[in-house]
């Protein structure tokens, strides 16, 4: 590592002194193409993570006089009933949303068949994840209306009573999360699908002399081979379920009764609308979040990292 | 090959499964279709509870005409296309140096910045939401496109620089060795040997940054407001509360803002595919 200051090449010894520049250049070159990238990130990226650390402990409505006030907003959380219903809806889409990589590898090994038209069947059932998540809720939520919705006309229609899903408080969330499973499932299915198509032929011929199929087969020959696809899988359906926004956005608003709220949510609540501009309290509410989000980005960088080591020693 | 081909089973599996497939996409998209046959039928239909039956008249193009000429839709549409087109230029121009920088050489703290990447991009939004609206207000650029763009453009340097880190890594290393033994200049090696062959990777992320730049809410609502510079998945709200309970106008709305993406989609599959699944497989 120490040595990439020196280029390891055969330079032409036109010149007996190299200048600076050209004795360095293996650490000014990638310094040079990475500063535009890097400033951008830390403007924007970087230093608002720090920047909301610090507004946290202020009382501050974003435009006059910020007070300071220490841990208060972290206090206020422990007694927000909101703040515990959040908290709760989060761990609801978390357990939930996991739903979509079982469901995901179930369509794909469904799909993974070579029958005509097999590709446009893939591509149709992979198309809700091309579809905003606005547009998902919005989908959703008329398919859920209680008069109009087309789910309601079925339940009825096979004599049973109609469900009003996004006004009952105890059925809104669920409901939602249903909705964001759609393009979350298709987004595995995706994973999973390229997945099997690399899976080893030889293994699998193995398998089934050594007898085994249906179920075993899957178990002990197919899935090992798709912990790639799984571990990417898992990534994007964490980070998924804990921003989820836009779905409560549009199809309940949070409501009804606040139900559906998550931190996501809530701190948009607290610190941009009617409740008034509380920016401490809802980027107290934000570093919780962050510090949920922390605990799996810490898991994902631990395994990636171990890939490289893996990478770099083979 | 797993599953089984259905080849190899019997006449009666192959039909069964034959027939199984499209009566399991049309109950996978069962409430799209719903939407796409409430944005054909008359306002008639609703007001009389006709809801599932068939359309009483047939009005694809007075529904579509509406959302297109008598709404504020085609100037969300333009905002929108303003809005993403600038943030994937920028944002795989500079995570196509990035890449390069981490994925060619080998300094100290290359694994450090690469994992900063990485983990900027996956922080909830919600954290950076006052700061850079604040830096945002400041700079004078709260409900621009700019304002937004330079936001996403930002943002999305952490994914893309992951993206092609990772690509240019799997690149023979041979050639550029060979290219320094010769003695090109470093940064033509970017330019005529290494760029050429990131084709496929800017192919594929453009395309994915598009989708995911034109399906962007939230910075949409924190950072701007009105028609001058919401992208059309902000818009949509507004348009709904043009069109309240005018359930055949607000489906053929919402099926407008989804084209762009979905068109792009079935265009490009092959890279859109490539991109969004790059890592699934070793």
């Amino acid at each position: 590592m120490s040595s990439s200051t020196t280029p390891a090449l055969p330079m032409h010894e036109v010149r007996a002194e190299a200048t600076w520049l050209q004795r360095n250049k293996m650490i000014v070159t990638p310094l040079l193409f990475l500063l535009p990238g890097m400033l951008f990130f830390a403007v924007y990226v970087i230093f608002p993570i720090f920047q909301s650390f610090g507004i946290s402990l202020y009382r501050w409505d974003g435009l006059g006089e910020a007070t300071y006030i220490g841990l208060a907003n972290y206090e206020e959380l422990l007694t927000d009933r909101n703040f515990e219903i959040s908290l709760v809806n989060n761990l609801k889409w978390l357990v939930l949303y996991l739903l979509a990589i079982p469901l995901g590898l179930f369509i794909a090994l469904f799909l993974n068949q070579t029958v005509m038209g097999i590709r446009l069947y893939k591509s149709l059932f992979f198309f809700p994840f091309v579809l905003s998540q606005v547009v998902v809720g919005l989908v959703f939520s008329w398919f859920y209306l209680p008069r109009e919705g087309l789910l309601n006309t079925i339940i009825t229609g096979l004599g049973f009573d109609s469900l009003n899903i996004l006004g009952d408080p105890t059925l809104a969330t669920y409901g939602i999360i249903a909705a964001g499973l759609w393009p979350q499932t298709a987004y595995c299915m995706i994973l999973y699908l390229t997945g099997l198509n690399a899976v080893d032929p030889e293994q699998v011929e193995a398998g089934r002399l050594d007898g085994a199929k249906g179920w075993k087969m899957l178990w002990y020959v197919i899935l090992p081979q798709l912990k790639p696809a799984t571990f990417i899988a898992f990534v994007v359906t964490i980070i998924g379920a804990l921003r989820s926004f836009d779905l409560i956005s549009v199809m309940t608003n949070g409501g009804p009764f606040g139900s559906t709220r998550v931190l996501s949510f809530y701190m948009f609540e607290r610190a941009l609308s009617e409740f008034g501009f509380r920016m401490g309290y809802g980027s107290a509410i934000a570093v919780v979040l962050f510090l949920i989000m922390l605990v799996f980005i810490g898991y994902f960088l631990w395994q990636m990292w171990r890939d490289e080591r893996e990478a770099r020693r083979g | 090959m797993f599953p089984t081909p259905i080849e190899k089973r019997s006449r009666a599996a192959q039909i069964t499964y034959q027939s199984l497939l499209p009566l399991a996409l049309i109950l996978w998209l069962l409430p799209l279709i719903a939407v796409m046959v409430f944005s054909i039928r008359p306002f008639s239909d609703f007001t009389q509870g006709n809801y599932w039956g068939v359309p009483s008249s047939f009005e694809l193009f007075t529904n579509y005409g509406m959302v297109f000429f008598e709404s504020d839709m085609p100037r969300y549409l333009l905002n929108s296309v303003f809005i993403t087109v600038p943030t994937v230029i920028g944002a795989v121009a500079l995570s196509c140096m990035t890449g390069f920088a981490l994925g060619i050489y080998r300094f100290r703290g290359n694994l450090l910045i690469f994992f900063m990447f990485i983990a900027g991009n996956f922080v909830p939004f919600q954290i950076l939401m006052v700061p850079v609206r604040d830096l945002t207000v400041d700079m004078g650029l709260y409900d621009t496109k700019l304002g937004l763009i330079l936001f996403h453009v930002a943002f999305q340097t952490g994914f893309c620089t992951l993206f092609m880190r990772n690509f240019i890594r799997a690149l023979p290393y041979e050639l550029i060795e060979a290219a320094r033994v010769e003695g090109v200049a470093e940064w033509r090696i970017f330019w005529f040997v290494v760029l050429p062959l990131m084709r496929p990777a800017i192919a594929a992320l453009s395309v994915l940054i598009f989708t995911f730049i034109w399906n962007d809410y939230f910075w949409a609502i924190v950072l701007t407001q009105g028609p001058d510079a919401q992208p059309v998945t902000a818009g949509i709200t507004s348009f709904n509360s043009q069109f309240v309970a005018q359930y055949h106008l607000m489906s053929a709305g919402s099926i407008v803002a989804a084209i762009p993406p979905v068109a792009i989609f079935f265009l490009m599959q092959r890279h859109f595919i490539a991109g969004l699944t790059l890592g699934a497989v070793k």
